[in-house]
């Protein structure tokens, strides 16, 4: 490779409170446009702003579960610039003073695992929306919708450590794990209450300098973070070795025709004239708040993927997959304190209780089934009252009617058959109706085992206890 | 007897003995405002209809004996940069002039809940940018003394209201000294309190951390008794200062023994108008026959207080001014035109000369590569401003000066000049950066029988001490007593 790409994030992520970040109007998604809005968020003539002390509690922590330096004091700055989505004719943003600066963030690859620096944290409020010409007759106008209008935000800024568009995905998704795993961000990107803005420059490959960046908007999905970024290093790279240069502009994703649009360029930028907001004081975090904080943090997701292997001996791939959600890893954890069977439960987990989640397009959180119930199907299994095969028919119907297995195996008759006497005379049955497949059996084609294990399973609409029919014909067949 | 002629003081007294009704009191102002408005125009808005309704409710308060408060029942006026319930709110502006907010500003609600009886809304500079009434985009107030003379702004309508018996007391805003200056010209009593004593919430920002909220009164304990109904944390407002506010009333009559006043040498400039320069001279020597020590003291860094002031206070005003876009409410220019052309037509017709200029000076000082050099570097002057007066407080108690450097001057001399209508502040404005409180009251008369002003400066949050000096003065002289003959 000659080249190598450069990238920096710039994440924008929605805190889950309930007010906004400077009135006391409600943060819901989806209301009507304009229900949520108050002479504050509008910027009326004569209104000032009030913090909200959530808010900061919730950056603060962000700032420690990524290792960042909390500032004592931050001042919040205005961000001036004119748009009707912008009802102040300023964002309330923090500038020279940040809340949080200096912190890091381990990402796992399949190389291993990667440090990617974060240069600060800082808080700012939402701007509105615009809807563009919705109805038939509106084609030509613009309607403004300030819900949004003064939503808490943090801005997470990352150092330009990344090298590749996987990287920059690793990082992305381990941040948002962390801000869910918090519960002070929702996560979603759809919805953009987690949003994400790159820079990314080429430079020769082993060259320290830093190339001409283009900034990418516009990427609403893990999956156009990665093709922006690809389409925009191979862009840079045919530019540059067809002798062109690279311009510093801001580009938009176009994710229908998956390429990058120059949307303005350095000379057209804005100059935001920014200066300390005179409507604030300083925000004074205390050291008490912040080892508050601090002892409230959860176990993170690395943390916790770690622990899992070590304490439950399951595989990398497992505790992965467990840890993918808080919820979904506090199931686990109940389901192995019941059972004690770490590889089973996460192999119960990761099979049918999260293909029927996924069916359902539910969260487990919804899940009908408690973790301890499914540790009484497994129990079941494991003290040979139902088999393996009808503990799965057992769970789902579980799932679906919200009935206990004890209710579903006696209402369906599915109690496993491992009396002998009962067994051995199905045995004798099957042996008897099927003479010649029983003499090619004892001529050597030992293959037709199975057929008559299916047999009796058939015959006993799959009860009978495997390891006791297995038994009977081995000593009925002989040989 | 002249009801109008009465100071809150007074009037309260007859209202509470049921001499009087606020009734009465009310219809007697409206009908003052009637009589001289015409000549005056101290009003953007007169609200007789809310005002008797007011009235009557006091009246049924003082029947009941119910929260009767000094106020209750006194009618007032507020400037038109204070947000009313209901009651159109323009700040003297064309791109506000149908404007109705559906909230009060602290300051309002704190006074109806005082009781007090709100007759309209005075005329100002547009935005409260002026020291002389003439950029409102209304009409031009007029000096009660002298009719062919500014009444100082920008407050100019709610001292020229006062002084002209058109209510019992106003309430201003001073940013760089618009409550004081123009009390001055208007020989009536102005008080700017402590930057963050009194709530800014619902009041139309022009530079946020310089404007500030205060009376302007007959007499100085008028002064005390409304920043009585004013003063006090606002958790609307984070830079409103939590801490309780005393009694401001209580301290008046201590005296002045053994007090230090402090006497600027940079305050008597030359080139200053020789009859203020005697008549303030004078209320010194009055001040020291009733026992205060004069002391010489130094405010070395005066000269850049002006700049430092235009520097700070057009950066915060291009911000404030932002909003007023065309988008959400006030004035819209152009609705075919793209969406700069909205904006660019709506400002431009919305905003008057002197706002466009200070908007244009703000948005330069905080432009990229200019930030250091004006914004960043006026801040760290103005900490210089700041300490001087801290120094100065460590020998003196409080400050005196002139108010203005000259009575008021007339109609149209200063207006195609706006660098010498900016000096007319030059006194004032050093105050607004330091942020701490100061009054102005009227310490003489011109040959011409123009008001003169005295101004007195406090500590930090020492509104009492200003109050009591000011008190001690004016109940040893009788200028407060002169009211135009109008």
């Amino acid at each position: 490779m000659k080249y190598e790409a450069v990238i920096g994030l710039e994440v924008h992520a929605q805190l889950l409170t309930d007010s906004k970040l400077f009135c006391g109007c409600s943060t819901k998604f989806g209301a009507e446009p304009n229900t949520q809005v108050d002479p504050i968020c509008l910027g009326l003539p004569g209104v000032l702003p009030v913090m909200n002390r959530k808010a900061v509690e919730y950056a603060v922590r962000m700032a420690l579960a990524t290792n960042c330096k909390v500032n004592s004091r931050s001042v919040f700055a205005r961000k001036n610039y004119f748009y009707p989505d912008l009802p102040k004719g300023y964002q309330i943003s923090q500038y020279t003073e940040p809340l949080a600066e200096r912190g890091w963030l381990d990402i796992d690859l399949d190389g291993g695992r990667k440090r990617i620096g974060i240069t600060r944290i800082h808080m700012e409020e939402d701007a509105g929306k615009l809807l563009h010409g919705e109805g038939p007759e509106d084609e030509a106008f613009s309607f403004v919708d300030l819900n949004r209008t003064g939503v808490p935000l943090i801005e997470i800024v990352s150092e330009p450590d990344m090298r590749a568009s996987d990287e920059a995905q690793a990082y992305l998704k381990a941040l948002r794990d962390i801000l869910v795993y918090l519960e002070i961000c929702s996560g979603n990107m759809e919805e953009g209450s987690f949003r994400c803005d790159a820079n990314v420059s080429i430079r020769l490959a082993g060259s320290s300098k830093l190339g001409t960046k283009a900034e990418l908007k516009n990427m609403n999905s893990f999956k156009f973070v990665k093709e922006a970024i690809d389409y925009e290093i191979a862009r840079q790279i045919d530019l540059v070795e067809s002798g062109g240069k690279v311009a510093q502009e801001t580009r938009l994703f176009d994710s229908a025709k998956g390429i990058t649009v120059s949307m303005r360029s350095k000379e057209e930028a804005h100059d935001y004239r920014y200066f300390p907001e005179p409507d604030l004081l300083p925000l004074i975090v205390e050291d008490e708040m912040v080892e508050e904080v601090r002892s409230t943090l959860p176990e993170l997701p690395q943390a916790k993927r770690e622990r899992f292997v070590t304490e439950y001996g399951i595989p990398a791939y497992d505790a992965g997959v467990l840890t993918s959600s808080k919820d979904l890893a506090a199931y686990y954890e109940e389901v192995v304190k019941e059972t004690d069977e770490p590889k089973a439960s996460s192999n119960w987990i990761m099979g049918e209780l999260l293909r029927l989640l996924k069916e359902d397009n539910r969260e487990v959180r919804e899940c009908p089934v408690s973790p301890r119930g499914l540790a009484k199907v497994m129990g079941m299994v494991k003290a040979g009252e139902i088999s393996g095969k009808i503990a799965k028919e057992v769970f789902e119907e579980m799932y679906r009617s919200g009935n206990t297995p004890e209710e579903i195996v006696k209402a369906k008759g599915l109690t496993q058959i491992s009396g002998e006497a009962e067994l051995a005379a199905i045995v004798d049955g099957i042996i008897a109706a099927n003479p010649e497949n029983v003499e090619r059996y004892r001529s050597g084609k030992t293959a037709l085992f199975g057929f008559f294990v299916g047999e009796a399973m058939k015959a006993t609409r799959g009860k009978a206890n495997p390891q006791v029919i297995n038994k009977l014909l081995k000593e009925k067949l002989g040989g | 007897m002249d009801i109008t002629s009465l100071d809150i003081r007074a009037l309260s007294e007859k209202l509470g003995k049921k001499e009087l009704s606020s009734t009465e009191a009310t219809r007697a102002y409206l009908e003052r405002i009637g009589k001289v408005e015409g000549r005056v125009s101290a009003f953007v808005t007169v609200t007789p209809e809310e005002a008797l309704k007011a009235a009557s409710e006091a009246d049924s308060r003082i029947q009941k004996g119910e929260d009767v408060t000094p106020l209750t029942g006194v009618p007032i006026a507020v400037k038109d940069i204070f947000c009313t319930r209901g009651i159109r709110t323009t700040c003297s502006s064309r791109i506000l002039e149908n404007f109705v907010p559906p909230y009060d500003a602290t300051v309002v609600r704190k006074l109806k809940d005082a009781g007090a009886v709100i007759l309209g809304k005075n005329n100002m500079d547009e935005f409260a940018m002026g020291s002389s009434t003439e950029n409102s985009a209304f009409k031009k107030t007029l000096n009660p003394w002298a009719l062919d003379r500014v009444p100082g702004g920008s407050s100019g309508g709610s001292a020229a209201a006062v002084a002209a018996s058109e209510c019992a007391a106003s309430v201003g805003t001073d940013t760089g000294g618009s409550i004081r200056q123009p009390a001055s010209c208007c020989g009536v009593v102005g008080l700017k309190p402590t930057y963050g004593r009194v709530s800014r919430f619902g009041m139309i920002a022009f530079a946020s951390s310089l404007d500030q909220a205060g009376p302007i009164t007959k007499s100085v304990k008028d002064a005390a008794i409304m920043l009585n109904a004013i003063a006090g944390h606002d958790p609307l407002d984070s830079t409103s200062i939590d801490a309780p506010a005393p009694d401001y009333t209580a301290s008046l009559m201590s005296g002045v023994k053994g007090l230090r006043v402090g006497i600027p040498k940079e305050y008597f400039i030359e080139g200053m108008d020789p009859e203020v320069e005697a008549s303030v001279r004078e209320a010194l020597e009055t001040l020291k026959a009733l026992g205060a020590e004069l002391v010489e003291i130094s405010l070395p860094h005066t000269e850049y207080a002006v700049a430092v002031y235009y520097l700070v206070a057009t950066a915060e005003a291009s911000s404030n001014l932002a909003r007023y876009d065309g988008v959400k409410y006030g004035l819209r220019v152009d609705e075919t035109g793209s969406l700069l052309d909205m904006y660019k037509r709506t400002r431009d017709e919305g905003f008057g000369p002197e706002v466009k200029r200070r908007i244009m000076l703000g948005t330069y000082s905080l432009s990229a590569g200019y930030y250091d050099a004006y914004y960043k570097k006026a801040s760290q002057v103005r900490t210089l401003i700041k300490d001087d007066f801290e120094k100065a407080f460590s020998y003196c108690d409080v400050i005196a000066t002139p108010t203005a450097p000259t009575p008021a001057f007339r109609i149209g001399e200063k207006l195609e000049d706006p660098l010498t209508m900016y000096l007319s502040d030059i006194f004032t404005i050093s105050c607004n950066l330091a942020g701490i409180p100061g009054i102005s009251l009227p310490c003489g008369l011109t040959k011409d029988g123009l008001p003169v002003g005295l101004q007195i400066l406090g500590r930090y949050l020492d509104e009492e001490t200003v109050l009591r000096a000011a008190w001690s003065y004016e109940e040893a002289t009788e200028w407060h007593k002169r009211r135009p003959n109008i």
